[in-house]
């Protein structure tokens, strides 16, 4: 084995010297074998290189958003200084007099998405509970698929269901609703992403040792106790890592609060209202063949890297937690 | 320990009480997973009822129009296929090779770990984002206008960390034996990966990519800003063509005050749960005869 292993190792080395020498130093059957292998190395180097392309695309898509969102809002925040942009409670670029306080947008971006984790945290987080503790095999095998199907519908479709199913709903219970409100784009986002929230969940519950179960119940707890007590606290930084992922996902949601939520900036805290997120803006705006350069084209991205900025501060927090709780257990 | 027997009140089980907060409890969370079933339950039907009327052959061979009962969905239909097939070609060799850099060349090294950092990052970021990208990029500065290609690169740049997660999972289950046998009989990294890796791990490879490619036919959010619009009269030929998809469509429909368009667009909504439930059956298929083979 070594010999041969050293032949193979020599070989670029022999090669180097051209391939007449190449054919002398060596019997027909290693020169069959080496000359495939000669061009390979080339090749080899290639496609490593190919790949790694690959591989460059998605760090530059990160680049391009970064300067693409930067680039533009910082001609944006030339003509709007970023205290106004921040402080500012009224939004409207589109109307005189034209204002431009982000505030508006942020808070429906946050009641909508506080809305939707009233929902889905706690729904979500006990369907982890049932399926990773309690639930026999045969529930298992119908409520998973249906969690997936939750999870593969397209957002316009859960947008049909808020506006002709959800809002009249509410209109029912509540007459003073408005077509276009808060609450009923909460509570189907909420829908949306209770998938996210109970997949992840389970995943850490799952993972929680199967000695620590069984030290609970050796102690005389319940298993009420166990499921609360011991496995939920030891799989806590998994769950909330999914709960931020979640709550992530429902601020940069579009299609639904764009469809059930409405166009009225509106800073206000009744989900009866109808608010404008920052997403339903950005949507709304696009829609509207806003001249490239103009103020309004510009509006588009100084949102866009608020809503980029604030959710990738989640997602990287969320990472984070998550880190903390795979040292406990790996 | 006899400080504490001393002073701590007697130890009392209750054990009635806790098994009935138990109960309480499991019947709880098994509500809770029930919310979740429901709401699909809720969803379909809604859509179903509201839809199923109005689909007929007609409805998926006309094109839009004004007039409620006359407007169909080829444009859009067509569109979508367009839309698929396009970001399925470009995405599937660049997430793979992506993946395939990550598991099998990259050695460890700072340069890998961004990579990786990286894509779990840009999974996070909102589709609206990549949407406001491809105007700037696709739409603006490569000139590509509002067309079909500048929609399917947009796409592309979407799903790409969900193609590359997947694949890796995908190579990474492929047992290391595997690669040391390939070695040892001589075989050059490529023609390991080539040969032995990618061909094991290609189905799980697969489902992630149609799972992937799901995800962006349902996608209304980046193409609104890419410039999908949604009275297309014509089905797009070439690729600087514009386009419409199904779901830009049934937003347009849904955002009329006339109940007879919101028929459209549950009718619409019906064609893509379609289109998407034949996506998803061909991936449970594929993953189905892998888990078979193993």
């Amino acid at each position: 084995m070594a010999p041969r292993l050293s032949v193979v190792r020599r070989d670029p080395r022999a090669g180097g010297r051209g391939a007449a020498g190449r054919d002398a130093g060596s019997g027909s059957t290693a020169g069959s074998l080496r000359r495939p292998r000669r061009r390979g190395r080339t090749g080899e180097r290639a496609i490593g290189v190919a790949l790694f392309l690959c591989a460059a695309v998605s760090v530059l898509t990160t680049v391009g958003i970064v300067v693409v969102l930067a680039g533009e809002a910082a001609s944006f925040f030339r003509e709007v200084s970023p205290i106004v942009f921040f402080t500012g409670t009224e939004w409207t670029p589109l109307f005189v007099p034209k204002r431009f306080g982000v505030l508006p947008l942020l808070a429906g971006s946050v009641l909508v998405a506080a809305g939707a984790a009233l929902v889905a945290l706690p729904v979500g987080l006990a369907s982890a509970i049932y399926l990773s503790e309690y639930a026999p095999g045969r529930v298992r095998s119908v409520v998973k698929p249906a969690l997936e199907v939750l999870a593969g519908i397209p957002t316009v479709v859960y947008g049909y269901f808020a506006l002709t199913f959800v809002t009249p709903v509410l209109r029912m219970v509540w007459p003073q609703t408005n077509i276009f409100n808060a609450a009923s784009a909460s509570l189907v986002v909420g829908v949306m992403i209770i998938p996210l929230v109970s997949s992840l969940s389970e995943d850490a519950l799952s993972a929680v040792p199967r000695t620590l179960r069984e030290g609970a119940y050796a102690l005389g707890a319940t298993k009420f106790e166990v499921a609360t007590r011991t496995v939920v606290p030891a799989a806590l930084s998994g769950v909330l890592a999914s709960f931020i992922l979640a709550i992530s996902r429902a601020i940069g949601e579009t299609m639904i609060v764009a469809i059930a939520a409405g166009a009225t900036p509106n800073l206000t805290l009744n989900p009866l209202e109808s608010v404008q997120t920052m997403t339903a803006y950005i949507a709304q705006i696009s829609m509207g063949e806003a001249p490239h350069g103009s103020i309004e084209y510009e509006t588009i991205f100084a949102v866009g890297l608020t809503l980029f900025a604030l959710t990738l501060l989640m997602n990287v927090l969320s990472n984070a937690v998550m880190r903390r709780y795979r040292e406990v257990y790996e | 320990m006899r400080r504490a027997e001393g002073r701590g009140p007697r130890f009392r089980p209750r054990i009635q009480r806790r098994r009935a907060y138990g109960v309480a409890f499991a019947a709880a969370c098994l509500g809770a997973t029930l919310v979740g079933v429901i709401a699909l339950a809720a969803l379909l039907v809604d859509v179903w009822q509201d839809g199923a009327g109005t689909l007929s052959w007609s409805f998926i061979t006309s094109y839009p129009s004004r007039i409620a009962a006359r407007a169909g969905i080829l444009p859009a239909l067509v569109g979508s296929l367009w839309v698929l097939v396009l970001t399925a070609v470009i995405s599937f060799p660049i997430g793979v090779g992506t993946a395939i850099w990550l598991e099998e060349y990259a050695p460890e090294s700072r340069l890998k770990r961004l990579v990786q950092v990286n894509i779990a990052n840009l999974a996070g970021v909102p589709s609206i984002v990549y949407g406001i990208l491809g105007l700037a990029l696709f739409v603006r500065a490569l000139a590509l206008g509002r067309s079909v290609i500048s929609g399917a690169l947009t796409l592309t740049l979407l799903i790409l960390p969900v193609i590359i997660i997947a694949s890796q999972e995908a190579i990474r289950a492929v047992p290391n034996s595997i690669r040391s046998g390939a070695y040892a009989l001589g075989a050059t990294r490529w023609q390991t990966v080539r040969g032995q890796v990618l061909p094991l791990a290609l189905p799980g490879i697969l489902t992630g990519t149609i799972l992937a490619l799901s995800r962006a036919v349902g996608e209304a959010a980046p193409l609104l800003l890419v410039g999908a619009v949604a009275f297309v009269p014509f089905v797009p030929e070439r690729l600087t063509d514009s386009f419409t998809v199904l779901p830009i469509q049934i937003f347009n429909w849904i955002s009329r005050p006339q109940p007879a368009f919101h028929a459209r667009a549950a009718a619409a909504s019906l064609v893509l749960l379609a289109v998407l439930l034949t996506l998803n059956g061909v991936a449970i298929a594929l993953r189905n005869r892998y888990t078979k083979k193993l």
